[in-house]
Parts: structure tokens; C-alpha cells; sequence
């Protein structure tokens, strides 16, 4: 009963007319700057931060929600159209929802997405709402030593992302893991491969890797072989699902959902590995697995699914105990601070109104996407008949755009050429960009828990006071 | 003739004057602070705060841009190279002063590439421990080290963070044994705390008053000169007994060298007033901060403080 009166409260927080102004502009500014190539929902944030500063808190709070799962509809339409991933989720649903486009079945990718997203979203803000509290004690307990055991098993799942050569997808594996080592050591503080560029001190960027090896590279080999790409941009017909489709995502979407929320509440990377996994997880459960990789809607609706999840439940530790999750939820902490609260434990108790009214705010925010996206699909889809003279110079432009309002930083930009050679090599070897991508993002978090574990235990050597201290709690 | 000839004689006279003309008239535009950090951290919380109250005074926007990167020193490089007319100014925090020692390939000298225009805050910093650290207070805590406890883990930010040069100090000044955990930012390790998984940290008020309050972690001690409002009961470290122990997360206004002192004063002045504006000083508290006193937001007070500080990390950043 306490749920509902809480619950209440949220709706009444939720329900002003500011506040659902500020949630649909919010989810609308998102969508559109999210389908921007290359942009992601933290780049998106961080531009649109700014905006929400004269806002009262609960007001702003709401937007920049409405902005960051905004932004995750977004990227995954430029994913599916156009190949351009802004965020790592949305490189997974890239791999079939891109193939499902050139198949002349956009309309029916973008529509998974959608559904599986709110559904998705649905679930997981429900589970907010519900066990925020006890699940983010529980999440806690989760050390470096059980994330590192947790990134080798994304990492040995990932060979299922490719649909070629397990070899390949090894060799690219690696070569994803290689490159995540390039920056500053975070031990030592130590340059690696930089080549003495300052500007790799951080690593590489994800966005300058994902749009050269995604999109850059897809646009030279359309280029080489433009006939291809006309067929296949002929024959959009289909924009709406059927029964068949319905029931074949029907289990998918219910998997990445679960999926999605459960890592979506480790703190230290589990989302990371949401999208990956539920992939995975399908293909494995899939009777037709040669279908993925040319246009399975099960490896959208599962991927889409679990991401949007994760994103919500990501919001656990950030509410119930001020710990940010991920970059975005930084950004949010940000944006507390600038509005006078610090967010942490004290926040539930001290501004219930602002706590509920987030999460149904949350809610509502996934109702108004859907009701905006789904006919919008149709106007996405009509993009891919431009003549491609028209629109490839318009994506890469975007794309450039998008990549230096991260940073501000033109070395990125160049980056994007490199790695569009790179990613273009690849497909001439018959190699696949998805599985270097999970190695490239994961490899840095690999080593950091290990180097972390490693720490946490060495100088204990014999005693390993850590591990005795997890026993006795348990 | 008479009428051309004055007209001329004006008009060169003016010519002449126009630069120390510009100078009274500053800001004719809008001027752009750069904040190397990425938005919503709390460099550029502060940045945002202070900027919109120095707009009323000087009638210009003036504008945030972040450009992170290389722990702030690139976006840095920007503002070191940039035109010193006062229209590119940098607000970043103790950092800077470090970025000799930690980045010897910089193409820029930190502590020569800036003109000086003010402090803005102080932000104090707290140790913190785990909720179940067997010591009692800062004392114990020391002994504790010294003994059974002693290679204790330390989470930091990373090497040269602020919550690293914390340890560091701490080691240098106590002789304690601490074990070093880096992480990518403070919001993982605050995670890793509170979770029980490391045993201390050192961090900025911002990130620990609201989980100290939550009774999430167990504080220790502030490493200001004076106990601090936002926690009346954390004793100082110097209280227990660890001698002229100060670190603070210094933030501050830096002009790209060149800038003309008149502009720098006009900029320091505007500083000084935003820092009294009710807005700034009740957002800096929520923040566990207070603004610097109008003494320290001026050029001279900076220079004083940013070349001492410059002396003391590159010697103990060197040291390790």
C-alpha cells in the first residue's frame, strides 16, 4: 500500500502540465538529436544539459531523463537505416536491424525497437518503482573479482556475434581488445600506444571507432558497388508488423527484458553487456541462428529490449545511493548538483516528490516516444529513398558533427577517416566490425577489475582480508 | 585645409587609442570560459554557477564550453594558445598545476602559458573510510594504519586526480602504509566504498557529505585548515595531530598569458562580485563549498597560490 501512495505521489508530481511540457520535449529533443549519426545518448546530454538550468529540480530532472532514453530511440534508428551505432547497445541491434533495411524491412525494425523498447521500459520502471532500494544493496556486493568473471563471459559470448568465420571473430576480438589498451594506463598514468598524441591520452573515442568501422566503412563499399544499394532501397514495403512478426518477438523481447534489468543494476558495467548478451542468448535459443546477421527480427527486439531495460534499472544506484553508473548518469548527478540537490541515500526521504516523480515521469516519457516514434517511422524510412549521392556526403557531415561536439576536439574527427580505412579493409577480409567492437569496449573495463582484483588481494597475500570480509557478510 | 588637418590629427589620435580604448570598453562581445572537463562535473557546475553571475556584471554572455581530454590538459592547451584579449578564459581546479609533471610532453608550460585572474573556491576534501573500518576517529585511524591495518587500500580517481594527491600527502606527511586502488573517476570508487570492497579515500565534499549524511561511509576528518560548516563534527587532520596538513580542491579563472592587466582586473572584479550573489553561495553549499573571500579572487592571490602549489606536486608527483 505504501507503493501506491508513493506511486500517487509521483503521478501528482508527473501530471502537472510543466512537467509533461518539459517530459515530451525532453523525449522529443532526444529522438531528434539521437538520429543525428554518430550521436549517442551521452553526447546528447551533454549538449542539451544546458538547457534544463533554469528549470525548477523536478522539472529538469524529468527532461533529462525524457532526453537520455530519448536519445537511446534515437541512435538505434540511425543504427538500423544507416548502420551509424552513437552507443555500444546500439552497435548490436546494427548487425540484423541494418540487414533487415537493405531487405526493404525498416519499417519492421524500427517498429521492434519501438515496442520492444517500451515494453521494455515499461518492465524495468516498474522494478524501479518496486525494489530500488534492497536491489542496489545487492549490487553493491559485487566486486571487482565477480565483474572481471562477468566481462570473460561477455567476452566469450561476443564470438557469437559474428555470422562468419569463428577464426575472424576471434582475430577481431583481439584487435578490439588491442585497441582498447591504447591510452593512458590507469595504474601508472603511463602513455601506451599514443604515438604521441596528446589526444589519445584518453583512448580511443568510441564514437570515432564505431562510425569509422560501422558507417564510414559501409559508405565506401556502397560506393564500390552502388547498384546494390539502390535495389535495396527500391522495395520499402512492410512498415508494419504482422501476427507472425508479433509472436516471433514475443520471447525475445520478454528475455532482453529480464536480461537488461538485472545487469542494468551493477553499477560497474553491467550494461554494457546487456545488449550483447540477450544477443547472444538469442541466437543460441534461435532454431533458425543462420537467420542472424542477414535480418533476424529476434536480434533486434532482444537487444532493443534489454538496452532500454538496462537504462532504467542503470537509474537504480544513482537514485538510491548518488553512485553514477555510467557516463550519462554522471552527467545527471551534474545536473542534481546544479539544481541544489546532491544526489545519495538521503534523496527518497528528503524529496520523495522528486524521487517518484522521476520514475513515473519515466513511464509516462516511454508511452510518448512510442506514440511519437511509431508514426515518425514512416518518415525514417522515407530518408533511405533519397538518392544516395544526396545522402551519403549529408550522413558523413552529420556523422563529423556529431563526433566533435563530444569533445570539441577535431583529432577525433580525423579518427573516423582511419578507422573508416580500417573498417573497410575488414570487409574486404570477410571480417565483421561487431565482435571488434565489443572487444574494444570491454577490454578496458577487463583490465581495470583486473588490475583492481589484483590490488585489492596482493597485499594480503596469505590472509586475503577481502575475501574473508565478503565471507563474513555473507 | 584646417578643418582636413584636424579631422586627421583626430583620427590618428584615435588610432592610437583605440587599443587602450578596447580595453575600457571590454567586453564589447561575448566571452568564452573553458571548462576541460566534460559538462555536469563539478568543475563545470561551478564554471555555470559563476558565469552566470559574472554576466550581470560585465553585461556580456558569458559562455561555458567544456572540452575534456587527457585529464584536462588539452581543452587547457586551447586556452594557452588562444588570443589574450579576455574573450577565451580557462576555469579549471588544481589540476592544472600539476599537469608539468604528469604530462612532460606538453607543449605548453602550465605555470607560464597562463595569466592569473582569480581564485573561485575552495572545495575542502574528507577522508573517508568504510562503514565497518574498525577505527574510531583520525588518530586511530593513523595507528591503525601504522599497525595491523597497515597497506589498507586507497581508492583514487587516478594518478594526478585530486583524491591522489590526498594519499599522497597523507603518506608523506604520517609515514602510513596505504595500498593505492586507481579507478576511472570518483563514482566508481565512492561505488567500491560504500560497497565495503575498498577501505579509504580521500575525496572532495562534493562527492562524500551526502553518503557521510546517509551514514553510508564513515568520515574521519576534513583536510582544511578549519573544521568545515556542512560536517561541524569531522575533527581537521591537523587536529589529530598531523602537522600544517591543508589540501583543497582549489578552483580558479586563468586568462591566456598576454592578457592585459586592466582586463584581468576588470574580470577579477566581476569574479569577486558573482562569489557575493546569494545564488553562487547557496549552490556552492549544496556543493559543501563556500566561495573564496574577495581577497584571493585576484590576479595576485592566484599567481601566489597557483606557483607554490606548481612546486609542491611536481616535487611530490616526482618523488613516486
Amino acid at each position: 500500500m505504501e507503493l501506491l501512495s508513493h506511486l500517487a505521489l509521483g503521478f501528482e508530481t508527473a501530471f502537472t502540465i510543466q512537467n509533461l511540457l518539459w517530459c515530451f520535449v525532453g523525449v522529443l529533443l532526444g529522438t531528434l538529436v539521437g538520429v543525428l549519426p554518430g550521436i549517442g545518448p551521452t553526447a546528447t546530454i551533454a549538449m542539451l544539459l544546458p538547457i534544463t538550468f533554469t528549470f525548477s529540480p523536478v522539472t529538469a530532472l524529468i527532461m533529462l531523463a525524457g532526453i537520455y532514453y530519448g536519445a537511446q530511440y534515437g541512435g538505434s534508428t540511425t543504427a538500423i537505416l544507416i548502420n551509424l551505432p552513437g552507443e555500444s547497445s546500439s552497435a548490436v541491434t546494427a548487425i540484423d536491424g541494418y540487414q533487415m533495411a537493405r531487405k526493404g524491412r525498416a519499417g519492421r525494425a524500427l517498429a521492434t525497437a519501438a515496442l520492444g523498447s517500451f515494453f521494455a521500459g515499461s518492465f524495468a520502471t516498474l522494478v524501479l518503482a518496486v525494489a530500488a532500494p534492497p536491489l542496489a544493496r545487492v549490487a553493491l556486493n559485487f566486486g571487482a573479482a565477480e565483474y572481471f568473471s562477468l566481462l570473460v563471459l561477455g567476452l566469450l559470448v561476443s564470438i557469437s556475434l559474428a555470422h562468419g568465420s569463428v577464426l575472424k571473430a576471434l582475430a577481431m576480438i583481439a584487435l578490439g581488445l588491442l585497441l582498447g589498451t591504447i591510452g593512458q594506463d590507469v595504474t601508472s598514468g603511463t602513455p601506451r600506444y599514443t604515438m604521441g598524441y596528446q589526444e589519445l591520452f584518453g583512448g580511443v573515442n568510441f564514437v570515432s571507432l564505431a562510425v569509422g568501422v560501422f558507417g564510414v566503412a559501409e559508405i565506401f563499399k556502397n560506393l564500390q558497388s552502388l547498384s546494390d544499394r539502390e535495389v535495396g532501397v527500391s522495395r520499402v514495403t512492410n512498415l508494419w508488423l504482422t501476427g507472425k512478426d508479433l509472436r516471433r518477438i514475443a520471447m525475445p523481447v520478454l528475455r532482453g527484458t529480464g536480461l537488461g534489468s538485472v545487469l542494468g543494476i551493477l553499477p560497474g558495467g553491467g550494461h554494457v553487456l546487456a545488449s550483447f548478451a540477450s544477443y547472444a542468448a538469442e541466437k543460441r535459443l534461435s532454431k533458425n541462428p543462420q537467420e542472424f546477421g542477414h535480418g533476424a527480427i529476434e536480434g533486434v527486439a532482444g537487444p532493443e529490449s534489454a538496452n532500454n531495460a538496462a537504462a532504467q534499472t542503470s537509474f537504480i544506484p544513482l537514485l538510491t545511493l548518488g553512485i553514477p553508473a555510467h557516463p550519462v548518469m554522471a552527467l545527471i548527478i551534474g545536473a542534481f548538483i546544479l539544481q541544489g540537490i546532491t544526489p545519495g541515500p538521503t534523496v527518497i526521504e528528503d524529496q520523495p516528490a522528486l524521487f517518484w516523480g522521476i520514475i513515473v515521469s519515466m513511464w509516462i516519457g516511454n508511452i510518448m516516444l512510442v506514440i511519437l516514434n511509431l508514426p515518425l517511422i514512416g518518415l525514417w524510412v522515407k530518408m533511405l529513398t533519397i538518392p544516395y549521392r544526396v545522402l551519403f556526403p549529408a550522413i558523413v557531415v552529420f556523422a563529423s558533427i556529431g563526433c566533435y561536439s563530444i569533445d570539441g576536439n577535431p583529432f577525433d574527427v580525423y579518427a573516423i577517416a582511419v578507422f573508416g580505412v580500417l573498417g573497410y579493409v575488414l570487409i574486404r577480409l570477410g571480417c565483421e566490425p561487431a565482435p571488434l567492437l565489443l572487444g574494444f569496449v570491454l577490454g578496458p573495463l577487463l583490465e581495470h577489475f583486473a588490475v583492481r582484483w589484483n590490488h585489492l588481494t596482493s597485499h594480503k597475500c596469505g590472509k586475503n582480508k577481502g575475501l574473508e570480509r565478503r565471507r563474513e557478510r555473507m | 585645409m584646417r578643418k582636413i588637418l584636424t579631422a586627421a590629427l583626430a583620427a590618428v589620435s584615435m588610432a592610437i587609442a583605440a587599443p587602450a580604448f578596447a580595453q575600457e570598453d571590454y567586453p564589447t562581445r561575448p566571452i568564452t570560459i573553458l571548462v576541460p572537463a566534460a559538462a555536469g562535473g563539478p568543475s563545470d557546475t561551478v564554471a555555470r554557477l559563476v558565469a552566470e553571475a559574472m554576466r550581470a556584471d560585465l553585461g556580456q554572455q558569458v559562455l561555458i564550453e567544456n572540452a575534456g581530454g587527457a585529464g584536462g590538459s588539452l581543452g587547457s592547451g586551447r586556452v594557452a594558445a588562444a588570443e589574450p584579449d579576455g574573450y577565451t578564459l580557462l576555469l579549471y581546479h588544481i589540476g592544472v598545476s600539476t599537469f608539468g609533471a604528469l604530462y612532460p610532453d606538453l607543449a605548453y608550460k602550465p605555470g607560464e602559458a597562463f595569466d592569473p585572474v582569480g581564485l573561485v573556491t575552495e572545495v575542502p576534501m574528507t577522508v573517508v573510510g568504510r562503514k565497518d573500518l574498525p577505527p574510531g576517529d583520525m588518530t586511530e585511524l593513523l595507528g591503525y594504519l601504522k599497525g595491523e591495518g597497515a597497506g589498507a587500500t586507497f581508492g583514487t580517481a587516478g594518478v594526478g586526480a585530486v583524491s591522489d594527491l590526498c594519499g599522497r600527502l597523507l603518506v608523506e606527511a604520517t609515514g602510513v602504509k596505504l595500498t593505492v586502488v586507481p579507478y576511472k573517476g570518483t563514482g566508481p570508487a565512492m561505488t567500491d566504498l560504500v560497497g565495503g570492497q575498498i577501505d579509504l579515500m580521500c575525496d572532495q565534499t562534493t562527492n562524500t557529505v551526502n553518503q557521510i549524511k546517509g551514514d553510508e561511509i564513515k568520515p574521519y576528518a576534513v583536510t582544511t585548515k578549519e573544521r568545515i560548516p556542512v560536517l561541524l563534527d569531522v575533527p581537521t587532520i591537523s587536529e589529530s595531530g598531523v602537522k600544517d596538513f591543508e589540501i583543497t580542491a582549489w578552483h580558479a579563472i586563468w586568462a591566456p598569458k598576454g592578457t592585459p592587466e586592466p582586463i584581468r582586473q576588470k574580470l577579477s572584479a566581476a569574479l569577486q562580485k558573482a562569489l557575493t550573489s546569494q545564488t553562487v553561495i547557496e549552490r556552492f553549499a549544496s556543493l559543501g563549498t563556500v566561495p573564496v573571500p574577495a581577497e584571493l579572487a585576484t590576479p595576485a592571490a592566484l599567481d601566489k597560490r597557483f606557483q607554490s602549489e606548481i612546486e609542491r606536486w611536481s616535487k611530490l608527483l616526482a618523488a613516486n
